[in-house]
């Protein structure tokens, strides 16, 4: 077996494993911890996808930036621990009704998957292309594309942030008394 | 057996499905707005994906702004977030259902 093959099944499964883990606990603190080992196996890919850049910007960007963002807001506000069995109890999709509506979708979501996957693979994969150095991984031809092709975007982008900045602060401000 | 843009699409689909699925199940919106993060993380992963089969640096660029957008939105998110808790001491989405109190 390649290496790449290797390496895609190995972050595969990790990029899962964590993704599971974060939906599946109750304390934020582990859900976020669990996210940014999910960020990192995805970094991995993008390296096998040949994209350095992509996988730099991720690990900055979402395991450093947005991350730390989280956890600062968990550990400021002391987050409880979920409670199960409140909600249990009080959700409204908790109904015989709702739950014998939720089965029949259930049932025919998972034929449908089950015909995707078949018709799939029945079908001939489409094989990723090599492409040779200088390709998709040259990090010129990104900043080429992003302030010719892109640069309205890119402007664009830039103004959203402001108005991102302006609203998280006018929205956290404590109101004056 | 080669890994081929089928096994990527795959992955970024069940990536996509299981955040889904905490957006439904969980009742903490701290993790609602994570599991929102997963879904992004997902079609970025179809994104490169896709540049890489067709040799374009679009995929890469459109990634790029996919993660500025998330940037945006986690930090007004969160400082929703903020301002809710205060208000309601709890981060149960069932204990937001009224606009205006």
């Amino acid at each position: 077996m390649a290496f790449e093959t290797i390496g895609f099944y190995v972050l595969a499964a990790l990029a899962i494993i964590a993704s599971v883990g974060v939906i599946g606990q109750r304390n934020p603190i582990y859900s976020v911890m669990s996210l940014i080992g999910s960020f990192g196996a995805l970094a991995g890919l993008y390296i096998l996808l040949d994209s350095p850049f992509t996988a730099v910007t991720q690990i900055i960007v979402y395991a450093g930036a947005i991350m730390v963002l989280f956890l600062f807001v968990v550990m400021l506000l002391n987050v409880p621990r979920e409670d199960a069995a409140e909600w249990d109890r009080s959700h409204p999709l908790n109904r015989p009704g709702a739950r014998r509506f939720g089965a029949v979708l259930a049932v025919f979501l998972l034929l449908e998957l089950g015909w995707a996957v078949w018709h799939a693979s029945t079908r001939e994969a489409v094989a990723l292309n090599t492409v040779s150095a200088g390709g998709v991984s040259s990090v010129a031809a990104i900043g080429r594309s992003i302030f010719t092709d892109y640069s309205f975007q890119f402007e664009a982008t830039s103004i959203l942030i402001l108005v991102a900045m302006v609203g998280a602060v006018v929205l956290a401000r404590k109101e004056p008394q | 057996m080669d890994v081929t843009l089928n096994h990527y699409l795959v992955l970024s689909a069940m990536l996509f499905a299981i955040g889904t699925a905490g957006v439904f199940l969980r009742r903490n919106v701290i993790t609602l707005l994570l599991s929102i993060e997963i879904m992004l993380n997902a079609v970025n992963l179809t994104f490169v994906a896709a540049g890489r089969h067709f040799a374009a640096v679009d995929g890469q660029v459109i990634v790029f702004f996919v993660m500025t957008v998330a940037a945006a939105e986690a930090a007004v998110g969160l400082a929703i977030v903020i301002a809710l808790f205060r208000h309601r001491e709890s981060l149960n989405p069932e204990a937001f259902t009224s606009l205006k109190w």
